[in-house]
C-alpha cells in the first residue's frame, strides 16, 4: 500500500483493511493499528499543535506516554471524545478523528504567531502580563486566553452511553500485565489466592509485544504470553482485564479502574456499556508497571517526526510499521542501539547514530560495529528544521575540554532518541510511597510503601527479560503469602537480545548558556529549558514551586516523559544532585478518565432518590407543581385553568383562611421516643418541661444545640407516659434523630431509652380551616370531636374510614386545624376520603406556598428560615417554649452567656412597607437610613416576605438588630430600584389572639 | 475510601460511616456550675493533632452506633477503633502497646 508499511510482521491483520479519516483526509490500516500506527504507515506524522505556541507536533510515543498526538474521535455530535492520545485509540473501520489546538487548518494555523511572540509568553506570564489595566482581566484577557488556551472541544450533546460500576475484592491485585506482571500472576494464581490482573492495552504483553528476537520457555515472547493467559483465563481465582486502566491508588488499598468496553469498536450495539469503573479493594498489590523511556532534551526536539526509539521500535516490530527512511539515532542510552539496529534490518538508512556519552556498553558497541552502524560518541543534538516534519538535523561534537562544536548537518526524515528509561512510579507514589534514589541508573524507584504495596520488574528498575520475569514470580510469590497463600514460585527460562536502558535526565550540551532554539522539556505544556532556567533565575528554588510556576509535569500526562528532564535540567542548573533537588507528587488519574465512569449510574432519574408522599399520584393528578424539598417532591400549589402562582397561593389561602383547606404534611420528620426514660430524655434535649405533658397532649417543641442556638423544632406528643410521638422539619429528620442518638449513646447511655424512625410510617393530612371540623366529623370514629372534648394542642387515637387514625388537634396557618396521621398504606384513600367529603364545603387542595404564606401571616418562623444557626430562642420569640425551671437542657448553659444576652442581637419582628403592593425580597438588608454612604451600616436582614391574601397587601418577616424596641420606627430597605420605606411591627399581622385557632 | 472495623460489625468501608470529631470530650455533668470560659472551651476548643488523634466515627449506614478510633493524621492509619465508654489504648503510631 505504501512504502512505510513494511511487508511482513507485526501484530496487524494484514487481510482486514480498515477505512478511517483524519482531517477529514481517508487512509487505509490495519486490524490490530492504533490510529497512530495507521497514520505513521500512510507517512502522517503531523497530528496536532502545541498547547501555548501552536508549534507542528507530532507522535512521540507508543502508548500512554504520549504528550503530543492528542486527537479527537468523534462517532456523532454527543460521542466526540477529545484528547486522545492517538497512539491508545484502536483503529477501527470508519473511525473518524480530528486534530486539536488549531485554526484554521493543522498545516496552517494562525495562532502558531504565539511561537514567534513567545517572548511574551514566558513562565509565569499569566501573573506578568495580563496584571495591567485592572479591569481588563475580566473583560478582555481572561475571555481571550479561555477561548485561545486549552486543548479540545467537548462534546455538544449529552453523553448518550451507559457506564457502569462494580465494587470487588481479591487477594492480589497486579498492575501491569507485561513479563513481570504476567510472571507474579502466575505465581499468585498457584497459589490459589483470588488474582486480579489487568492492563491499559487490549493485548496482554507489554514491551513484549515488540520484541521479535524475545523467547520464553522455549517460544517466541508473543506466543508465551498467548498461551499464558489462556491459562490464566481458565482458572476460576483469576480475572482478566484488558484495556483496562488503574488510574488512582486510594488509602486502604482501594485501586480504581477504568475498563473501556467499546471504544474499539467499529459499531457497538445498542445499548452496549461503554466504561466500568472497578473500585478493587485488594489485601495486597503488585505493581508491574513498566518503565517508560525519556526524550533526549536539546533544541527542536519537538519537530513532527522526532520520536522515543522505543516507538520507533514498537512501530515497526509491533505495527509493521517504518516511521522513517533516512534516520538520525540520538543515543543517550544503548537502548537507542536497539532500535537502529532493528530499522537497519527492516530496510531504513541510519544515516548518524549520535551517542552523547563518551562511550556506549559493550554489547551495544559490538553490535553496532558488526551492523555498520555510523556511530560518533561526545555527540550533541544543536537544532532541527523542516517546518511540518523534520528534514535535518545539526549535530555538535562536545570536545574533551567540555566545548561544544557543530560537526555536521544530517538530512533525515524521522528521528529517534533514548534518554534512558524511567520507572513508571505514579501509582505507587500516589500511595504515598516513599521513592529512593538509584545513583547506578539514575532513577528514582519504589522504596519504603505506605500501603501493602509490591513492586515488580522494570517499575523498580529490573528490565532484562529472564530477570523480570524472575521478580514477578518472586513479587507474585512474596504478595500471596502475604495474603495468606502459600505456593512455589515458578522459573522461566528467557532469552533476548538485550542492551542497557539506563541514562541520565537533563538536557544536550549547547554552545551558550540559553540555547537560540527552544529545548522541550514537557511537550504537552511547552515548557523549555528556558523557562525552568527563568523560574531558577527569578529566585524558585523549591521543586513544587518551579512546577507550579512554569506548569512542568502538570499536563494531563503528569509527567511521564518530561518529570525527570525537569529535574536533571533544575538539578544541573543548581549544581545539585537530583535527589537533592526532590521529586514532585504524582497526581492521579494515571491517564485522563471520562466523566461518565465517574457519574455511572447516577445521573438522570438515578441521580438522586427521589422521595414521594402517598398522594403524590393525586396531586399530580390534580395539576400540582412541584418543588424539591431535600429529597422530598412537594406538592407547591394546584393551579387551576389560566391561574400563575401568585392567584394560585391567594386562592388556596382565602379557601384556608374562609372554607377548608387540604394539606399533605407526610414529610414531617417523625422519631418515636420509647422507654421508662423517654420523659427524663426529652426532658434533656428539649428546652421544653415536658414533666407536665399530659398524655393526649401535645406541646411545641424547641431543640437547641449545646452553643444555644436553635437547631430544630416540632410539634411533640405523649401518646403514653413511656412513649413520645416527636415531630421534626421536613429537612432536620435525619440530622435530628442523629443528634438524639449522638446524645442518648454517648452521653446518657445509661438512659432506657429507644429511638425510632416513623417519618415514612405515617401518612399525615391536614385539615386547616374553619370548616375542618365539619368535614372530618362524618368520617371519624372514637374521638369526640368537639371543641370541649378535643382542644387545641390535643391528641387521639380513632379510626377514619376503617384505618387506624392519630389525630393531631394542631395548627400551621392560625385557622382550627386536624393533622390526621394514618399509616402511610392508607394515606392515599383517607385522603380521597376527606377531599369527597368536603367538595360539598369546596375544600381546597393546598402547597407549601400557601402554607408558607399561612404561617408567615401567623409569624411563625420555620427553622432555616428565620433562623440561621445563629439565633436563639428568645431571638426569635420563642423564650416562653423554655422549661425555666429545669436545671439543665442541651444548650441551656450556653443561654446564660453574656453574648447570648447582650442587647442589641437579632430579633425577629414584622415589616410592612409604606407601598403594600411592594412585595421584598428575601434576604434584602434593612438600614436606619438611606442617606448613608456605601458601605451602609445594616442592622437586619428580610427573612419571609409573601403577597398576604386575608390583609389584602405585603407582608415580611425580619431579623432586626434590637427589633422588639424598634416596633414603630421606620426603616429602610436600599435596593437597585430606589429605597424601599418600611415599618417595624410585631411579627404577627393576622389574629394575634388566637380567637380562630381556638375554635 | 478507607476501611474501618466497626468494634460491633467489622470491617467496612467509609461509605458506610460519618465523622464524629474528636473523642473523648464529655459534656459536663453539672454545665450550670461550669465557668464561661471553661463551658466556652467545652463547645468550641479542639485540637488539630499531627499523628494520633481519638475521634469519634459512627457507623451510620450499618449498626448505627457510636464508636472511636485512634487514627494517625499524616498516613489515615487506623491504629485502634473501640467501644464508646472505653478508654483509649495506650498504643503508638507504629500500633504497639
Amino acid at each position: 500500500m505504501n512504502s512505510w508499511r513494511t511487508d511482513g510482521g507485526g501484530r496487524i491483520d494484514r487481510t482486514r483493511a480498515l477505512s478511517f479519516s483524519f482531517d477529514g483526509r481517508r487512509f487505509t490500516g490495519f486490524e490490530g493499528d492504533t490510529l497512530a500506527s495507521a497514520l505513521l504507515a500512510n507517512g502522517v506524522h503531523l497530528l496536532g499543535r502545541s498547547f501555548k505556541y501552536h508549534r507542528p507536533r507530532g507522535i512521540l510515543g507508543a502508548g500512554s506516554e504520549e504528550p503530543n498526538a492528542l486527537v479527537r474521535v468523534v462517532r456523532d455530535h454527543s460521542r466526540a471524545t477529545p484528547n486522545l492520545r492517538a497512539t491508545q485509540v484502536e483503529l477501527y473501520d470508519g473511525l473518524v478523528a480530528e486534530s486539536q489546538n488549531r485554526w484554521p487548518s493543522l498545516g496552517f494555523d494562525l495562532s502558531a504567531v504565539n511561537d514567534i511572540l513567545s517572548p511574551l509568553f514566558p513562565a509565569g506570564f499569566y501573573y506578568k502580563t495580563f496584571m495591567w489595566p485592572r479591569r481588563a482581566w475580566h473583560a478582555f484577557y481572561e475571555p481571550r486566553i479561555r477561548a485561545a488556551a486549552g486543548l479540545g472541544r467537548a462534546p455538544e450533546g449529552p453523553d448518550p452511553d451507559r457506564y457502569a460500576q462494580r465494587f470487588a475484592h481479591c487477594d492480589v491485585l497486579i498492575v501491569g500485565a507485561g513479563a513481570a506482571g504476567l510472571a507474579a500472576a502466575l505465581a499468585a494464581a498457584a497459589s490459589g489466592a483470588r488474582v486480579i490482573l489487568c492492563d491499559e492495552q487490549p493485548e496482554f504483553g507489554g514491551s513484549l509485544l515488540a520484541e521479535p528476537s524475545a523467547r520464553i520457555e522455549g517460544m517466541p515472547a508473543a506466543d508465551w504470553v498467548a498461551a499464558q493467559r489462556s491459562a490464566l483465563a481458565a482458572r476460576p481465582n483469576v480475572t482478566l482485564l484488558a484495556r483496562t486502566t488503574a488510574f488512582g491508588y486510594f488509602p486502604h488499598n482501594l485501586i480504581g479502574l477504568s475498563e473501556r468496553l467499546t471504544d474499539h469498536a467499529a459499531a457497538p450495539s445498542a445499548g452496549s456499556l461503554r466504561e466500568r469503573l472497578w473500585q478493587v479493594r485488594a489485601r495486597e498489590v503488585v505493581l508491574a508497571t513498566g518503565a517508560i523511556e525519556r526524550p533526549l532534551v536539546f533544541p527542536g526536539n519537538d519537530r513532527p517526526g522526532v520520536m522515543l526509539a522505543s516507538a520507533g521500535r514498537t512501530y515497526l516490530n509491533r505495527y509493521g510499521v517504518r516511521v522513517g527512511s533516512r534516520i538520525v539515532v540520538v543515543a543517550g542510552s544503548d537502548a537507542a542501539y536497539a532500535a537502529a539496529l532493528d530499522l537497519k534490518a527492516a530496510g531504513a538508512e541510519i544515516v548518524a547514530l549520535a551517542d552523547v556519552r563518551s562511550a556506549a556498553g559493550e554489547a551495544a558497541t559490538a553490535a553496532a560495529r558488526e551492523a555498520s552502524l555510523p556511530v560518533s560518541l561526545r555527540a550533541t543534538v544543536l537544532g532541527t528544521s523542516g517546518r511540518l516534519r523534520v528534514s535535518s538535523v545539526r549535530l555538535g561534537t562536545v570536545t574533551s575540554g567540555g566545548a561544544v562544536e557543530e560537526s555536521s548537518s544530517v538530512a533525515c526524515d524521522a528521528v529517534l532518541m533514548s534518554g534512558g528509561y524511567t520507572p513508571t512510579v505514579h501509582l505507587f507514589s500516589q500511595s504515598r510511597g516513599t521513592l529512593s534514589w538509584n545513583a547506578e541508573r539514575n532513577v528514582f524507584v519504589p522504596g519504603k510503601p505506605a500501603e501493602r504495596t509490591h513492586a515488580a520488574g522494570a517499575c523498580r528498575g529490573i528490565d532484562a527479560l529472564a530477570a523480570a520475569l524472575a521478580d514477578g514470580a518472586a513479587v507474585g510469590s512474596v504478595a500471596a503469602a502475604a495474603a495468606g497463600f502459600q505456593g512455589s514460585t515458578p522459573a522461566f527460562e528467557a532469552s533476548a537480545v538485550e542492551f542497557g536502558s539506563a541514562g541520565a535526565p537533563g538536557a544536550l550540551a549547547q554552545p551558550g548558556p540559553t540555547p537560540p532554539a527552544k529545548a522541550f522539556v514537557d511537550f504537552q505544556n511547552d515548557v523549555t529549558t528556558k523557562d525552568l532556567a527563568l523560574a531558577a533565575r527569578e529566585g524558585f528554588r523549591s521543586i513544587e514551586h518551579i512546577k507550579r510556576y512554569t506548569t512542568t509535569g502538570m499536563a494531563t500526562d503528569q509527567g511521564k516523559t518530561s518529570g525527570m528532564n525537569a529535574l536533571g535540567v533544575v538539578a544541573d542548573g543548581f549544581e545539585r544532585s537530583i535527589p537533592e533537588v526532590g521529586l514532585t507528587t504524582f497526581r492521579m488519574p494515571f491517564t485522563p478518565v471520562t466523566f461518565g465512569v465517574f457519574a455511572g449510574y447516577a445521573r438522570c432519574d438515578l441521580f438522586d432518590p427521589v422521595r414521594t408522599t402517598p398522594t403524590h399520584d393525586w396531586a399530580r393528578g390534580h395539576g400540582a407543581v412541584f418543588e424539591d424539598v431535600g429529597l422530598w417532591k412537594r406538592a407547591r400549589y394546584f393551579p387551576k385553568t389560566g391561574e400563575d402562582m401568585h392567584a394560585a397561593v391567594a386562592r388556596e389561602c382565602r379557601a384556608v383562611r374562609t372554607g377548608c383547606g387540604l394539606f399533605d404534611a407526610s414529610t414531617l420528620g417523625k422519631i418515636e421516643v420509647v422507654g421508662p426514660d423517654a420523659v427524663t430524655f426529652m426532658n434533656r434535649l428539649y428546652v421544653n418541661n415536658w414533666s407536665t405533658l399530659a398524655v393526649g397532649k401535645s406541646r411545641y417543641g424547641i431543640l437547641l444545640r449545646d452553643d444555644g442556638f436553635v437547631y430544630d423544632d416540632g410539634v411533640v406528643a405523649r401518646l403514653a407516659e413511656d412513649r413520645f410521638h416527636v415531630t421534626t422539619t421536613t429537612g432536620g429528620a435525619a440530622r435530628v434523630l442523629g443528634m438524639m442518638e449522638d446524645y442518648l449513646q454517648t452521653e446518657w447511655p445509661d438512659l432506657k431509652v429507644w429511638l425510632t424512625s416513623t417519618t415514612e410510617q405515617w401518612a399525615v393530612i391536614a385539615v386547616q380551616g374553619p370548616r375542618a371540623r365539619e368535614v372530618i366529623s362524618p368520617l371519624v370514629s372514637d374521638i369526640d370531636l368537639s371543641p370541649g372534648a378535643m382542644p387545641h394542642m390535643s391528641v387521639g387515637w380513632g379510626k377514619i374510614c376503617g384505618a387506624p387514625l392519630l389525630l393531631f388537634r394542631v395548627s400551621f396557618t392560625g385557622e382550627l386545624g386536624f393533622e390526621l396521621n394514618v399509616p402511610a398504606d392508607y394515606g392515599r384513600a383517607v385522603w380521597e376520603a376527606v377531599y369527597s367529603a368536603g367538595r360539598s364545603r369546596d375544600i381546597t387542595p393546598y402547597g407549601t406556598e400557601a402554607m408558607h404564606v399561612l404561617r408567615a401571616e401567623k409569624g411563625y418562623i420555620i427553622v432555616g428560615q428565620e433562623t440561621d444557626g445563629t439565633a436563639t430562642p428568645d431571638d426569635v420569640g420563642l423564650s416562653w417554649a423554655i422549661g425555666k425551671a429545669k436545671p439543665d437542657f442541651v444548650g441551656k448553659r450556653s443561654l446564660e452567656r453574656p453574648a447570648m444576652k447582650a442587647p442589641g442581637r437579632k430579633q425577629l419582628v414584622g415589616l410592612l412597607t409604606e407601598d403594600p403592593t411592594v412585595v421584598l425580597d428575601e434576604g434584602a438588608q434593612l438600614v436606619e437610613s438611606a442617606r448613608q454612604k456605601v458601605p451602609m451600616r445594616m442592622i437586619g436582614h428580610v427573612t419571609s416576605s409573601y403577597a398576604s391574601a386575608a390583609l389584602g397587601r405585603s407582608i415580611a418577616l425580619a431579623m432586626l438588630a434590637g427589633g422588639r424596641a424598634r416596633i414603630g420606627e421606620t426603616l429602610y430597605v436600599p435596593m437597585p430600584g430606589g429605597d424601599i420605606a418600611v415599618k417595624v411591627t410585631a411579627p404577627v399581622f393576622y389574629d394575634p389572639e388566637g380567637v380562630r385557632l381556638n375554635g | 475510601m478507607l476501611v474501618i472495623d466497626c468494634p460491633y460489625c467489622g470491617p467496612r468501608p467509609e461509605l458506610e460511616f460519618s465523622y464524629g470529631g474528636q473523642a473523648h470530650i464529655a459534656r459536663p455533668a453539672n454545665p450550670a456550675t461550669v465557668e464561661t470560659s471553661d463551658w466556652a472551651a467545652f463547645l468550641y476548643l479542639r485540637s488539630n493533632t499531627r499523628g494520633l488523634h481519638a475521634e469519634r466515627w459512627r457507623h451510620v449506614r450499618g449498626c448505627a452506633r457510636f464508636f472511636n478510633a485512634l487514627r494517625d493524621t499524616t498516613t489515615d492509619k487506623f491504629i485502634a477503633t473501640y467501644r464508646t465508654g472505653e478508654p483509649a489504648p495506650a498504643i503508638d503510631s507504629r500500633g504497639d502497646r
